[in-house]
């Protein structure tokens, strides 16, 4: 399931702000209640976007301005909590093809890889003024160069990083692992015996 | 020059290197649930995959499970489903199930310990984050996704970085009605609950060492909550008689022979870490939460913060917000609803005998709702031999059937409106419990007891006279 090498991903953008936005508040628990992942678009952050009553509290994603957006920018620790795929599956369901924040919890952002969603991060003082940017012009195409590690939006550029390994995986096309781990069975089967499971 | 252990077990079931740079470990256990297999099972059956170790997988049902009655088909069609689901997929794929009233069913991070499925110098996946319970036999256990089950459904192996190590030494001997569960807060509440990013940490010291297996397994419990990747204590005479007659251990010399081999894998009186942490066991309180994450934790003589003078003052200031609890508030006091004892985090015997000791003659609050959910069919059918679950229900507590109830509401056992629940579980984010405007404070199973018994946070310690 090797795909196309990801180097560059642009789109509008929305600005979630908050450090230590955990998986339960992504997808509230009662959304997992489920055997695929297709439903779970709608309920991205539902309880942050619909009061008990479903009525909308106006949140930035629900914002008419930034209807469309697919990249989310948030603080630090963003996605902390669970290991469970179904928070960056919702996310990526959604609409969202990237996450640029502080910071991210280390399953979530592993999850996140193999989906094929890249996580970068930007420092604090950057990533207020692409936030003051995008406020002002919404519709302003904001484009993450994986390669260069460089975000650029309305002709303003701005330094990113990212884990090594994760850019590499987006760069080769290697990012969702399941093909390359079965080529190397017999491989496995070695270490299995060597270890007495087999 | 020594290792460590999460470098012994690392080397020794690493397959080999990727071109991506990543390692492909093998995976010596792989425990799964109902809530992320089924899309895995689907996703095998999409590339017309198989499962490559059936015998190294074993399943169960916990996190949507009901705790007052598992008859099937469930009332709910969905949870009905997913049991199914998994229960279909086990079946065609050889897996073994522990099924609701097989004798073995619980939540996974019970079982796998009680029947001695986990074991030293293993790696262990789970898609559950608080698969770092196992670490505490001196593994490498990880909470993985449902992508990556399907690698390891498919492969027995995983994709994977190696881990920095760092140390966390607990030196000296716990106050009384300090717990497991205390040491576990103050060390997420002292490092930050993404200071164990990159880290695997290694639990050490006189106070940890002192510990029983249940009380280990609690502190490796949370420690992502920490941020850390996974958390181990290296295996001892402790692990090993608490492994010894299990069910699933072999006996007699291939006993012996495989204590010799785990004796091994503990970390080398030489061994270098990437980082040292020393806490003295004297400066930890009986610890809870008064925030919406792990880490906004004091002791139960404390006060909530002050946002103008805290660090992450927007943070608390928030946090309080929702808890509806002002700054500067001595936490103890703090009005209850709901008490929960039970979880992966605090749902063995020990945890409920250590409340029924306390428990007899008292009585739950009029206003509290008191549940108690044992972790296992076999904590279950223990704890009624010794009589537990009477004492529990005399006080008012209902006992129920295992599984993760209220820990995460993903079955019936939820919080209604903003009530504020005492409870013993891992986490206190935002709706955890289940409503959108619920409250969670987390502590440790006899806190969780004075607080249903005062109808009020509490300290166990003037409660019970300890």
């Amino acid at each position: 399931m090797t795909g196309k090498p990801l180097t560059r991903v642009g789109g509008k953008a929305a600005y979630v702000a908050g450090n230590d936005i955990d998986t339960d508040r992504i997808i509230p628990a009662r959304f997992l209640k489920c055997v695929t992942f297709d439903e779970l678009g709608p309920a991205l952050f539902f309880d942050e976007r619909f009061d008990p009553a479903g009525k909308s509290k106006g949140h930035v994603l629900d914002k008419p301005e930034h209807k469309g957006a697919s990249i989310l920018i948030s603080d630090n620790n963003f996605g902390c909590g669970s290991s469970r795929e179904h928070a960056p599956q919702a996310i990526q369901k959604f609409g969202i093809d990237a996450v640029i924040a502080g910071s991210f919890a280390e399953i979530f952002h592993g999850n996140c890889t193999t989906l094929g969603i890249p996580c970068v991060v930007m420092e604090k003082a950057q990533r207020k003024a692409l936030a003051e940017l995008i406020a002002k012009d919404p519709e302003a195409d904001v484009v993450i160069d994986i390669e260069g590690l460089k975000v650029t939006c309305a002709n303003q550029t701005f330094d990113i990083t990212m884990k090594d390994s994760a850019r590499e995986a987006f760069l080769a096309a290697s990012y969702d692992p399941l093909d390359i781990l079965l080529r190397s069975m017999d491989a496995v089967n070695v270490t299995a015996r060597r270890l007495g499971y087999a | 020059m020594g290792k460590n252990l999460f470098q012994k077990v690392w080397d020794n079931h690493v397959v080999g290197r990727l071109d991506s740079g990543q390692y492909q470990v093998f995976m010596a256990l792989h425990l799964i649930h109902e809530v992320t297999s089924p899309q895995a099972f689907g996703m095998l059956k999409d590339k017309k995959l198989t499962v490559a170790y059936p015998r190294r997988t074993f399943a169960t049902v916990d996190h949507i499970i009901p705790t007052d009655t598992q008859t099937r088909p469930l009332a709910d069609d969905m949870a009905e489903q997913m049991i199914q689901v998994l229960s279909d997929a086990t079946a065609e794929h050889g897996i073994e199930f522990f099924a609701p009233e097989s004798g073995s069913q619980g939540i996974v991070h019970v079982v796998g310990p009680e029947l001695g499925l986990t074991q030293p110098g293993m790696t262990i996946c789970c898609g559950d984050s608080h698969t770092s319970t196992h670490g505490a036999f001196g593994c490498i256990a990880l909470g993985i996704g449902t992508s990556q089950v399907r690698d390891v459904l498919a492969s027995q192996t995983l994709a994977m970085d190696p881990l920095k190590v760092r140390r966390i030494r607990v030196e000296g001997k716990l106050s009384t009605g300090v717990t497991a569960k205390d040491v576990t807060l103050h060390i997420i509440r002292t490092l930050g609950v993404n200071g164990g990013v990159g880290y695997a940490y290694e639990y050490a010291g006189s106070a940890i060492a002192a510990m029983t297996m249940e009380e280990r397994m609690t502190v490796c419990n949370m420690s992502i909550e920490g941020g850390a990747r996974c958390g181990y204590v290296n295996p001892d005479e402790v692990t090993f008689a608490y492994l010894k007659g299990r069910e699933r251990v072999p006996t007699g010399a291939a006993f012996d022979a495989l204590v010799e081999k785990w004796r091994g894998y503990a970390s080398d009186s030489d061994a270098t870490f990437d980082d040292e942490v020393v806490i003295s066991a004297a400066d930890i309180e009986p610890t809870v939460t008064w925030g919406i994450t792990p880490g906004q934790a004091i002791a139960i003589d404390e006060s909530t913060p002050d946002p103008e003078t805290a660090a992450d003052g927007d943070l608390v200031r928030d946090a309080l917000r929702y808890m509806q609890i002002e700054a500067g508030t001595p936490i103890k006091g703090v009005r209850i609803d709901v008490a929960f004892i039970g979880s992966c985090t605090n749902g063995r015997l020990s945890d409920f005998q250590a409340v029924a000791k306390v428990l007899a003659g008292k009585k739950v609050a009029s206003q509290v709702r008191a549940i108690a959910v044992p972790g296992s069919e076999k904590v279950d059918k223990a704890a009624r031999e010794l009589g537990l679950n009477k004492v529990f229900e005399d006080a008012g507590f209902e006992w129920r059937k295992p599984g993760c109830s209220m820990c995460l509401a993903m079955n019936p056992d939820k919080l209604v409106g903003d009530e504020v629940c005492a409870s013993s579980s891992n986490r206190n984010f935002i709706g955890r419990q289940g409503s959108s405007t619920g409250r969670t404070i987390l502590m440790s199973p006899i806190m969780v007891a004075a607080a249903a018994i005062k109808g009020q946070v509490a300290d166990a310690r003037e409660v019970f006279e300890l």
